[in-house]
């Protein structure tokens, strides 16, 4: 199922056309800007809604940039919920959940990418093995696991997993650490170097962009879970944005005037992960590119 | 040594994988509410199941054309306008960066925005619909509209996914053949079923595969947008595993409805492998 064969970045940009290189290039562009207008336009709209005035929600033609700008739907959505603690309950469990995925899945790809023990490709086709079970079928004995534990309602659950790495992720990690020259390896073990030398030194900041890409996902998983959040955390203000924002509209009420609050409070779990985004695009889309060719 | 730069992942691995699968495989055989220990029922949960459960079957329907609904049309789709931006063409990236923004957004936030524009009188879909004299249905209202509703939405989220892996597959195919087939005359059409078809087909193939896995446990998206109604007619599988387990505390009945799952999953992923064999092309040397 895997194969080490090298594969062309998107970057490069060798390749002329495959299909449609015949289709005249104004319909190709029609086709690619309705596209992008059917994704980008959603978003826009959520914008324009969350600052606009309830009595202008319903207006036909509808109003794509507010007049006035209304920024009452985000004072009122911090009265009706604790956002705040939302947004920084979101961020350290985002942010901690990183970290330790980050370090136990890099240790483990250096190790099966570069040293020699007993058992290590069984192992590893076990754990590659693990990426196919549904979530599903583990979801219930975790839970009691972390109820035994004492870590309903607390950020536990939703943190400590990741210390224990990804199979995913120490997947991606070993095909980057594969592609660093074994003589490096070789000569710094020459020079007295230890394993964790070797690891921290060279494989770390050389496989440093699929490191990236690695926190990246896992930020973006950790940050958009819905599931997980809605198991274990029970009090308000333990709740993540994602959890937090399915409660909001019953909070802020059905009404159509009220729709405006809920969109703000959707914009604010959005934005992050946009920003995040506008500056790691590189890391997401080739991480992805990478791995996809793996069929 | 190599076991200690190993050992967090491998316990990782046992506790949180290999136990819990195990557990769930045991405790879909027992009738177990969290308060008492389980008790040993044997085949009864599944037997429950598949004769007097209202809900079993028709959540696994449901979350069945859930996701052939999605699955096929967007890879459909991902793949036309993954080919579409595999030209020499200006702003291609910027495009591909566009389409690729909803992937990163978290669901609950799109699926409450769908549901602003889904709304019946006031949404901006049915708004426009009546400019043009169409009289839009009450999308997530009814029990014809609910589930193509929320299929609509999840293919809009998913496919900039698709589409990155489908041009990152396209722009692995050598130039060299394209130019072979134009010297023999071929056509756009030709190339692209004799060439870019079977030269792609085995990132289709890991599209197909994984796309069915994680669509088939899809939650978030529905569970913001309609909360499994109008009477049920969105439900998915595990939207009703939840509610067994979390809701109910049945949570011998709920891992039994797990197993099926996974069952169900891996049923599909062997028979995606089986039909591979006759569609599924690896260059020589692989």
């Amino acid at each position: 199922m895997i194969t080490e064969r090298p594969i062309a970045l998107p970057q490069e940009e060798v390749q002329t056309s495959a299909a449609g290189s015949k289709l005249p290039r104004f319909l190709t562009h029609m086709a690619l800007m309705t596209m992008a207008v059917l994704m980008i336009f959603p978003l826009l709209w959520l914008v324009s809604t969350s600052l606009k005035h309830p009595s202008k929600q319903m207006l036909w033609p509808p109003q794509l940039i507010p007049n006035p700008v209304y920024f009452k739907n985000y004072s009122d959505l911090f009265v009706l919920t604790p956002m705040a603690n939302y947004l920084i309950n979101s961020l350290k469990i985002s942010v901690l959940s990183v970290i330790g995925v980050c370090f136990s899945s890099s240790l483990a790809a250096f190790a099966f990418a570069r040293m020699r023990f007993r058992g290590r490709e069984v192992l590893f086709g076990v754990l590659l093995a693990t990426m196919m079970l549904p979530y599903a079928v583990t979801i219930i004995p975790t839970f009691v696991i972390m109820k035994n534990l004492g870590w309903l309602n607390t950020h536990m659950p939703l943190i400590v997993p990741a210390f224990f790495g990804s199979a995913y992720f120490v997947f991606l990690l070993r095909q980057s650490y594969r592609a660093i020259p074994q003589d490096l390896f070789d000569s710094a073990t020459i020079d007295g170097a230890g394993f964790f030398q070797i690891y921290y030194k060279i494989f770390v900041p050389l496989g440093m962009p699929a490191l990236v890409t690695v926190a990246l996902f896992a930020f973006l998983g950790s940050w958009n879970d819905l599931f997980g959040p809605l198991i274990y955390l029970s009090s308000q203000e333990k709740m993540t944005v994602a959890l937090g924002l399915t409660y909001l509209r019953g909070r802020a009420g059905t009404g159509v005037e009220k729709v405006g609050i809920i969109m703000a409070g959707s914009l604010l779990g959005v934005i992050p992960m946009l920003i995040l985004y506008g500056f790691g695009q590189k890391y997401f889309i080739q991480g992805l590119s990478r791995t996809g060719l793996k069929g | 040594m190599g076991w200690l730069f190993i050992a967090p992942v491998v316990l990782g691995m046992l506790i949180f994988q290999v136990y819990p699968t195990l557990f769930s495989l045991y405790a879909s055989f027992t009738s177990w509410n969290l308060i008492t220990p389980p008790r040993w029922v044997g085949i009864e949960n599944y037997v429950d199941l598949v004769t007097t459960d209202r809900f079993f079957f028709k959540t696994l329907w449901n979350t069945t054309r859930y996701t052939l609904g999605v699955v096929l049309p967007s890879m459909a789709i991902a793949l036309l306008f993954a080919s579409l931006l595999n030209q020499k063409i200006r702003f291609k990236y910027t495009y591909r960066a566009i389409y690729f923004v909803p992937v990163v957004a978290p669901t609950v936030a799109l699926a409450l925005l769908w549901g602003w524009l889904y709304e019946p009188n006031f949404g901006i879909i049915n708004s426009v619909l009546r400019t043009i004299g169409i009289k839009g249905p009450s999308w997530l209202g009814t029990t014809t509209w609910a589930l193509r509703s929320v299929i609509i939405m999840a293919i809009w989220a998913g496919l900039g996914f698709q589409i990155v892996i489908f041009l990152a597959g396209l722009q692995g195919i050598s130039q060299e053949y394209y130019e072979a087939a134009a010297i023999d005359g071929a056509n756009a059409w030709q190339k692209f079923r004799r060439i870019t078809l079977p030269l792609l087909s085995p990132v289709t193939f890991f599209v197909l595969v994984t796309g069915i896995i994680g669509t088939f446990q899809d939650f978030a998206l529905v569970w913001v947008l309609t909360q499994g109604g109008p009477a049920n007619s969105t439900q998915l599988i595990v939207m009703y595993l939840y509610g067994l387990a979390f809701r109910l505390q049945r949570m011998g009945l709920a891992s039994a409805v797990a197993y099926s799952v996974f069952v169900v999953i891996v049923g599909l992923t062997i028979l995606n492998f089986v039909l591979s064999k006759r569609w599924v092309f690896y260059e020589e040397g692989n």
